[in-house]
């Protein structure tokens, strides 16, 4: 299975990501950055397929696919 | 574990200054990745534009130069000329490419300059406010056009892309969108081919991105790249024009 | 060993000048009374592996120069003054950029279209930086084709040693006149420039630039500027004196003016008159230090093409010890021999 990092610091919780992901794998933090945003976090569930949807509609580089 | 995505070397490790969802972001790292996918890092030069990526340059590990606005491809023929076997390409938003720089793009197309293009189409003015650029859709709301864009009044959305495909130098062009990661893909692999012509001394190659700009559009970052999809691709069909 | 003359236009003797000076790239745009400059950059470059390109505009052509420059290349472009106008943007990013270029300007009357005559407008906007933004250009003012051939190497050494757009500032009549010329070995070793762009092999980016965004950032780089201002403004003042001794009038002109008034100083000299010449040859920066007379009674008569300009620069030098007076025609009248020897009469 693979997973996803999101540099909660780079983000800058436009949510693209969470549109985009098949399995719906991505929510809005309740957590807010240094900036003040809302950043996009992983679900740890164990069915990311890697299909780097989220990492390439990413605007801000911030999500790191691993398998 | 292995990576299956990361960060690419062309690209610093940076965060930006752009709005959440601006499409630039996107444009600036399929560039970066298809400058090191091409493997052609320590031969690139950049020409950053006037306008939201005015500092475009502080994201990309190679060679830049700044141009003045709308110079871009003038600077980039200077360059190109003096130094044949670098790879330079200019990064232009509408404003820069199609009203203030529009004889020079023509020109530098026109004498089948061997160069890329990344054509930015955002259809708005970003970086002084949110004005009527020249691909500002018609009814498309700005600051200097607060009724809705009018025929009458403004004219209409340049189709510069079409204009340029009528040259005999131009060797390249094509229309793309980032509204599904599958379309950035398909975006990202037009960039490609524009490398790929000056690689093979080609002429003049152009990409022309619809790009998303949710803070000028009034929309949330997922509605803007709807918009792109639904009502601006309307005006500015995909694909491949010559 | 005797050397071989030839005869060609100060428009021509720029050109060659530039090549002799290892141009490898030049862009211009037509406009008289400068377009052998242009037709003879588009017939000999190729020859001497260089690039010359007839651009879409004047401000196509100063950005590609621009680019040229940045990518390390000895570049040139040239004009005259309606296209100067057009080429200021392009000037002021040079100068923002810190690029080496030269630029000729072969003057023409204006304002507006104005005519094609030759003139010396364009002084204010030459020697005040001509652009937007706090910078200067060095200008480099010719009087003979021999000089604009001369001028023209300096010039590229110059802007590389100091990296600073240069202006070669002439007229119509310098431009179109005929005068042998003595060529000299092409300059063989040009300046390494790391700062140029060439691709990051085996090095960090290099980025050619203006913008200075960060608070302060803008302030700091214009103080490097003004600093290598300073130390052009002590090295690089050039001028030509004559018969300053004794003199009791001294004549200012420079280009084209200073050749009529140096034949105005030798018929005047020759019947008994003290009348000297002062021919700044770099009009920035100005030769101040050549004003420097402690002779009280002594007056200074600045001859211009031009409704009076240099004669501003004129009086911030001599700073009021001395009167300054002023002989001038503009919109393309050239002051005669003979409106000089009566006006130096009436201040003798």
């Amino acid at each position: 299975m693979a997973k996803i990092t999101i540099n909660p610091e780079r983000c800058k919780g436009c949510l693209l990501c969470v549109s985009f992901c098949p399995k719906g794998l991505i929510k809005k933090s309740e957590k807010l950055n240094k900036k003040g945003l809302n950043f996009a976090e992983f679900v740890l569930n164990g069915e990311c397929a890697g299909c780097l949807q989220c990492a390439i509609i990413c605007p801000d580089c911030c999500i790191e696919v691993h398998k | 574990m292995e990576k299956l995505f990361t960060k690419t070397e062309s690209l610093y490790d940076l965060p930006t200054h752009y709005c959440p969802g601006c499409g630039h972001g996107i444009a600036h790292r399929l560039i970066a990745e298809v400058v090191d996918e091409l493997g052609i890092r320590e031969k690139t030069i950049g020409i950053a534009p006037v306008g939201c990526a005015v500092v475009a340059y502080d994201y990309w590990n190679f060679d830049c130069s700044e141009a003045a606005h709308g110079r871009a491809l003038a600077v980039a023929t200077g360059i190109k000329r003096v130094r044949p076997h670098n790879i330079v390409f200019t990064y232009q938003g509408d404003g820069d490419l199609a009203a203030i720089g529009t004889n020079e793009t023509i020109h530098a197309a026109n004498r089948g300059e061997n160069l890329s293009v990344v054509f930015i189409n955002n259809a708005v003015y970003g970086m002084t406010g949110g004005q009527m650029a020249p691909t500002t859709l018609l009814g498309q709301k700005t600051s200097t056009s607060i009724e809705g864009r009018k025929k009458e009044k403004h004219g209409f959305p340049l189709k510069i892309s079409e204009m340029l495909a009528l040259l005999p130098g131009v060797c390249y062009i094509e229309r793309v969108s980032f509204h599904t990661p599958a379309e950035v893909l398909k975006a990202k692999r037009a960039i490609k081919l524009a490398f790929e012509n000056q690689i093979n001394n080609l002429g003049f190659s152009l990409v022309e991105i619809l790009s998303p700009c949710p803070t000028y559009w009034g929309l949330n970052p997922k509605e803007a790249l709807d918009w792109t999809r639904d009502i601006m691709q309307k005006e500015f069909p995909l694909g491949r024009i010559k | 060993m005797k050397k071989d003359k030839i005869l060609i236009s100060g428009n021509e003797a720029i050109a060659q000048g530039a090549i002799d000076a290892g141009c490898n790239f030049y862009a211009g745009y037509p406009i008289t009374p400068q377009n052998e400059i242009i037709a003879y950059m588009s017939k000999h470059m190729a020859d001497s592996g260089g690039v010359s390109i007839q651009a879409e505009s004047e401000l196509a052509a100063i950005s590609m120069v621009y680019g040229a420059s940045a990518a390390g290349a000895r570049s040139m472009t040239s004009s005259s003054s309606p296209g100067i106008s057009l080429k200021q943007e392009g000037i002021s990013y040079i100068a923002g950029a810190q690029l080496p270029a030269v630029i000729v300007n072969i003057m023409r009357g204006g304002p507006g279209l104005g005519n094609i005559a030759p003139s010396q407008s364009d002084y204010f906007q030459a020697t005040r930086g001509g652009g937007h933004g706090d910078y200067r250009l060095i200008v480099l003012a010719p009087a003979s084709v021999q000089e604009a051939y001369e001028l023209t190497r300096l010039s590229f050494d110059l802007a590389d040693k100091y990296r600073i757009p240069v202006m070669i500032l002439g007229d119509g009549i310098l431009g179109q006149m005929m005068e042998p010329v003595e060529l000299r070995p092409k300059t063989k070793t040009i300046p390494q420039k790391s700062w140029a762009l060439s691709g990051c092999r085996g090095r960090k980016p290099n980025i050619v630039k203006s913008f200075f965004l960060r608070e302060g950032a803008l302030e700091e780089f214009n103080k490097t500027l003004q600093k290598n201002h300073q130390i052009i403004s002590k090295n690089e003042i050039r001028f030509e004196e004559i018969n300053l001794s004794g003199a009791k009038v001294v004549l200012v002109a420079y280009g084209t003016m200073a050749r009529i008034a140096k034949s105005a100083v030798a018929k005047l000299s020759s019947n008994g008159k003290k009348v000297g010449l002062i021919r700044p040859i770099s009009l920035w920066p100005f030769p101040k230090t050549a004003f420097n007379s402690k002779d009280k009674k002594l007056k200074y008569l600045t001859i211009e093409m031009s409704a009076g300009q240099m004669v501003e620069d004129v009086r911030l030098a001599v700073n009021g010890r001395n009167p300054v007076e002023f002989l001038g025609r503009s919109g393309g009248g050239v002051p005669t021999e003979e409106e000089i020897i009566n006006k130096v009469k009436k201040l003798l």
